[in-house]
């Protein structure tokens, strides 16, 4: 058995790599050369190979993600931003929050529960190594055909595994979405968020500095999960044993990261770190690099100490390894017997594997030889970039010429009637409670709104009252009409949203699913998403903290619509202040708020009546978003709404329905003069909402829009025990509740 | 004058903190119990709270049954301290054999995670005296393996003696049998149940629900009067 | 009618964290010597008719497809009495 050491790589430069079959290119694979002045050992090629791939580098898609931070809004709430695990921002009272979302989008088409579950572990340790304590996860979910066959697969997998690992957790379901169109199918999107919470002085950033501090691994043992490729290499220097089996799917361990996540908090608490990274995808030789490169730039590490779960592995396996539930540390010598200490009270494994030193290489040795000798920058930071070319796609403009205006509109009352029933009961618009129910909303004790509200909203602070919110939303059909526009709408409804709960949007994380970077047309989309969305988040103040980038979702050629998933997060200085979605008071006056227009381009309507999708989607005017903001959170402070839900897919009506079935009570409507029954009911412009307001607050609540220039109209009242929109239609509450939360289950369960 | 109510941190238990909060509000002292400690620090009652302890894994509450705090709950909840099991706690309970029978997954095989309307059965426990027989509450309920199961001896035994604490209304939400949530050992010191009462004790979080407060209501007065 | 069992187990190199939990309860328990736990599903299925190589071929099949999930787990299908 031959170790390829760094001596036996400088003797032998001419030896054959494999570095084709690690997915680099030959003009990659010569720069590695050069940056060594020789040619990589097994490791180093592995190393190389998975930190410069498209998931760990970014490498397609960073020249269009620097625009999130090139126009940045001034916002003095940011404290760490793009670039680090994830971002962090002051909510005040000294509290900092940090978020992210990320995709999981793969590996749960191969194995829905374990391809999900995993994907919750991995951004509840991004967040834990911020140093926050997680408080709560959303879940924005994308499916293919609700009653397609695999769908029914893949959904209840994922469900069951965002559930058995997030329940398991005790980390609060607030939010999300499901969403089901044809064009996932194959490539369903698990996106999963996580929101964490700590004072500003425990911010924890992933660098090792302080020559002679130690490197410290902890959590579940090192197996050989998610090392696929690297299996070549192990075949090559191994020639007389081959390795046994990888697996090819990774299992989460939810109870060991419960155990992880407490042993951390309480290593955090007694401040026994310098730096810290969660292990993810490239694992050690991700954290290692990383750590090293952010801080003073030296390490070495002893890589026969990481505590293996099966014995087999060699050294470039265990580098490559992205066994879950796993940290790694770097902590001063005074403070690693307590450590260790902590580890052990929790059950939690811990290894002192290595140290920083005052050299700028990171070295890797293997039973005292040396496998590794790199400069970690070049691993961690200075990857490849790429130029991809884009073009806007030639079908772009038939589809807008597609108007869905002229698609056939409903003619009496009767036809409105079976329309609203079949938009409230179609998968997409259906009641999601099946789904949701099977995550605990509760556990913490400090969700104050959870879905099916506009935002989830936690209290951090008992005393105070102090809260945050988070929505999440993306509409993969307007960003195929318009990618531009699309994205901004996406930012535009979770902003929404946000302040429908009342809580203030301050910053945004988002996650980025397109199909392959290589098609000229997807990188066009690539490229207008992301312009769109910094474009809009320097007009609404709110800073990109960072994000993911999900790519090659696509089944041959068929790429998934472009869907930029936009996660907005909000504080409220007091969660009493919050405003629900439900109609839960008769007599309640029934505001809508912005103006309505005839837009149908890429609506719930469109889809639902005619499986149609061309035009333009809704347009944007965020200088509106945030007047109907300001005046959202106003009248949640000042106690003049005590409902509010934002107008989105499905339009009026499908809020209205959502409102007063979980109010318990009905609503009479008036087509307001201008409009026309159908355009009031379906249609989908951007900025609006409606609200229920209270008879003794219209006088000043009305006051303030007027005065604000924000159109407020009264379009009825909130009584009885159906929806009547007066001259069309009526419709009992009992039947659209059959209606709105029959569809799913039936489906699925 | 008040009490002092412990409750067991084992890993992978989720609500202690919650519980926690809802002695504090009940007005107790309330004070944290660590699984590998065989000492209870003089509390005068002790709850289970909810979770996963050792992530369910063999069997819920099978694994933390035997860790050395449960030793001195077991030893001391024979001599008539009081004890409520939550969700986890009441599957550790029956693990324990403080309480009978079993708690089986779901019959629907899912999680469930909803507002729950209970009839309390018992107001005499130590842990209900604050309701009145044949009230109606609604707590949350949310867990994997929630059926209660025990033979028909002990079903007919149980309800002679009103052992049965807590029934779920409207629907049943696991396929326990008799629509069992809750049961109490003979003394009435050692309650246990499946749905959350401490998710229920503040009026904005949660269900927006204070009925759950009463169980820690009920144990202080009990604790305070003795 | 003859018992045909069919035992589903995780792939070897598959992390089992039920059976690490129960193996490191184990030494507290006083169970000493137990290297490693993996725990698995035992399905019993009664089967109607002759077990002759076309109805083990049948179950082979509904192991396959629907007892275990080949992805992660391993199965082994066996006649007993």
């Amino acid at each position: 058995m031959s170790l390829d050491t760094v001596k036996h790589a400088s003797e032998t430069p001419d030896s054959e790599q494999p570095w084709k079959e690690l997915g680099l290119k030959e003009d990659e694979y010569a720069r590695i050369r050069e940056i060594l002045g020789r040619r990589p050992t097994g490791a180093e090629l592995a190393m190389y190979s998975v930190m410069w791939s498209e998931h760990c580098s970014y490498k397609s898609s960073k020249v269009h993600l620097k625009q999130f931070g090139e126009k940045v809004p001034e916002n003095d709430a940011m404290l760490v931003g793009i670039g680090e695990n994830a971002g962090v921002v002051d909510v005040g009272q000294g509290y900092a929050v940090t978020f992210k979302v990320e995709s999981h989008n793969h590996p749960s088409y191969i194995e829905p529960y374990q391809g999900a579950a995993t994907g919750v572990g991995g951004i509840v340790r991004d967040i834990l190594a911020m140093g926050a304590r997680p408080v709560a996860v959303v879940d924005p979910l994308r499916f293919g055909a609700a009653d397609h066959p695999d769908t029914k697969r893949v959904l209840p997998g994922v469900v069951a595994g965002i559930g058995g690992y997030g329940n398991c957790l005790g980390l609060p379901n607030i939010g999300g979405e499901v969403v089901f169109d044809s064009c996932y199918q194959g490539n369903p999107l698990v996106n999963a968020g996580c929101i964490g919470v700590m004072k500003h002085e425990d911010i924890h950033l992933a660098k090792a500095s302080g020559p002679g501090n130690k490197v410290i691994l902890y959590g579940a043992r090192t197996g050989g999960d998610g090392i696929g490729g690297v299996s070549v290499l192990a075949s090559e220097t191994f020639d007389d044993t081959k390795p046994t089996k990888r697996p090819a799917v990774q299992v989460g361990d939810p109870f060991q990261e419960k155990l992880l996540i407490e042993c951390t908090l309480e290593i955090f608490k007694e401040k026994l770190v310098a730096g810290i990274q969660d292990l993810g995808g490239a694992g050690l030789s991700c954290a290692t690099s990383e750590l090293a490169s952010a801080g003073s730039g030296g390490m070495r590490v002893d890589l026969e100490k990481v505590h293996l779960r099966d014995a087999t592995l060699s050294p470039e396996e265990i580098l490559m390894s992205e066994s879950q539930e796993r940290m790694c540390a770097i902590v001063e010598p005074e403070h690693v017997d307590r450590f260790l200490e902590i580890c052990e009270k929790w059950d939690v494994i811990a290894v002192v594997i290595g140290e920083v030193t005052d050299g700028e290489r990171l070295e890797i040795f293997w039973h005292g030889e040396q496998i590794v000798d790199v400069p970690p920058r070049s691993v961690a930071h200075e990857g490849p970039t790429y130029h991809r070319p884009f073009a806007r796609p030639e079908w772009q403009d038939a589809l807008q010429a597609d108007d869905a205006g002229k698609l056939p509109r409903p003619q009496d009352g009767a036809e409105l009637k079976d329309q609203v029933l079949k938009l409230v009961s179609s998968p997409n618009q259906a009641s999601k409670s099946w789904i949701t129910d099977q995550y605990d909303r509760f556990v913490q004790g400090n969700t104050v709104l959870a879905q099916p509200e506009d935002a989830g909203m936690v209290r951090i602070d008992e005393e105070t009252n102090l809260g945050v919110a988070m929505a999440t939303d993306g509409n993969g059909r307007y960003a195929k009409l318009d990618p531009y526009t699309g994205a901004q709408l996406a930012l535009a409804e979770a902003y929404r949203n946000v302040a429908a709960s009342g809580a203030k949007p301050l910053a945004i994380s988002d996650c980025l699913n397109f199909g392959s970077p290589e098609d000229p047309a997807v990188m066009w989309q690539f490229a207008e998403a992301t312009r769109g969305l910094a474009d809009g988040c320097l007009q609404l103040g709110t800073p990109v903290t960072g994000g993911n980038v999900s790519l090659y979702n696509q089944t041959g050629e068929t790429a998934i619509h472009p869907t930029p998933v936009v996660a907005v997060l909000g504080v409220i200085d007091d969660v009493n202040r919050r405003t629900p979605i439900a109609f839960a008071e008769e007599g309640q006056l029934l505001y809508l708020l912005g103006d309505t227009r005839e837009e149908f381009g890429g609506s719930a309507w469109s889809e639902v009546i005619h499986q149609h999708l061309g035009g333009m989607p809704p347009a944007v005017d965020l200088d509106r978003e945030k007047l109907l903001g300001e005046i959202l959170i106003s009248a949640s402070r000042d106690g003049m709404i005590d409902a509010a839900h934002d107008l989105s897919d499905g339009g009026l009506v499908q809020a209205v329905v959502e409102s007063c079935l979980r109010g318990g009570n009905g609503a009479r409507l008036v087509v307001p003069e201008g409009l026309d029954a159908f355009t009031f009911l379906f249609s989908e412009s951007a900025g609006r909402a409606v609200v229920a307001v209270p008879r003794s607050e219209e006088l000043r609540f009305t006051d303030m829009c007027g005065a604000r220039g924000l159109p407020a109209t009264r379009i009825g009242v909130v009584d009885g025990d159906a929806v009547d929109v007066q001259g069309e239609f009526t419709l009992s509450l009992a039947e659209l509740r059959e209606a709105h939360e029959a569809t799913i289950p039936a489906l699925l369960a | 004058m008040t009490a002092r109510i412990g409750v067991v941190t084992f890993p992978g238990t989720l609500d202690d903190r919650d519980a926690l909060r809802a002695a504090r509000l009940a007005g107790a002292e309330p004070v944290s119990l660590w699984h590998r400690d065989k000492d209870l620090k003089q509390v005068d009652a002790v709850v289970l709270a909810g979770g996963f302890s050792y992530g369910d894994y063999l069997r819920a509450g099978a694994i933390s049954r035997f860790s050395p705090v449960m030793e001195s709950i077991i030893e001391q909840a024979k001599a008539g301290m009081p004890v409520l099991g939550i969700c986890n706690g009441f599957q550790i309970l029956t693990e324990a054999h403080l309480l009978p029978g079993a708690m089986l997954r779901n019959n629907h095989l899912h999680f469930i995670c909803r507002d729950q309307k209970l009839r309390v059965e018992n107001a005499e426990t130590a842990w209900t005296s604050d309701y009145v027989q044949g009230q109606e509450i609604e707590v949350p309920l949310k867990n994997m393996d929630g059926r209660y199961v025990a033979d028909e001896r002990t079903l007919d035994e149980l309800e002679a003696e009103g052992r049965v604490a807590f029934r779920y209304l409207d629907m049943n939400p696991n396929g326990s049998l008799r629509d069992i949530a809750g049961i109490t050992n003979a003394a009435g010191n050692v309650v246990g149940l499946m749905p959350h009462p401490e998710h229920a004790v503040e009026p904005l979080v949660g269900t927006g629900k204070t009925d759950g407060l009463g169980f820690f209501t009920s144990i202080l007065k009990k604790l305070v009067n003795a | 009618m003859a018992r045909v069992v069919v035992d589903v187990m995780l792939k070897p190199e598959i992390l089992d964290p039920q059976g690490q939990a129960v193996q490191r309860a184990l030494p507290r328990l006083g169970f000493a010597g137990i290297a490693d736990v993996r725990q698995g599903k035992r399905f019993e299925l009664e089967v109607e008719g002759p077990v002759d190589d076309a109805a083990l071929a049948r179950i082979h099949e509904m192991a396959e497809t629907f007892l275990a999930n080949t992805v992660i787990e391993d199965f082994i299908v066996k006649v007993e009495s």
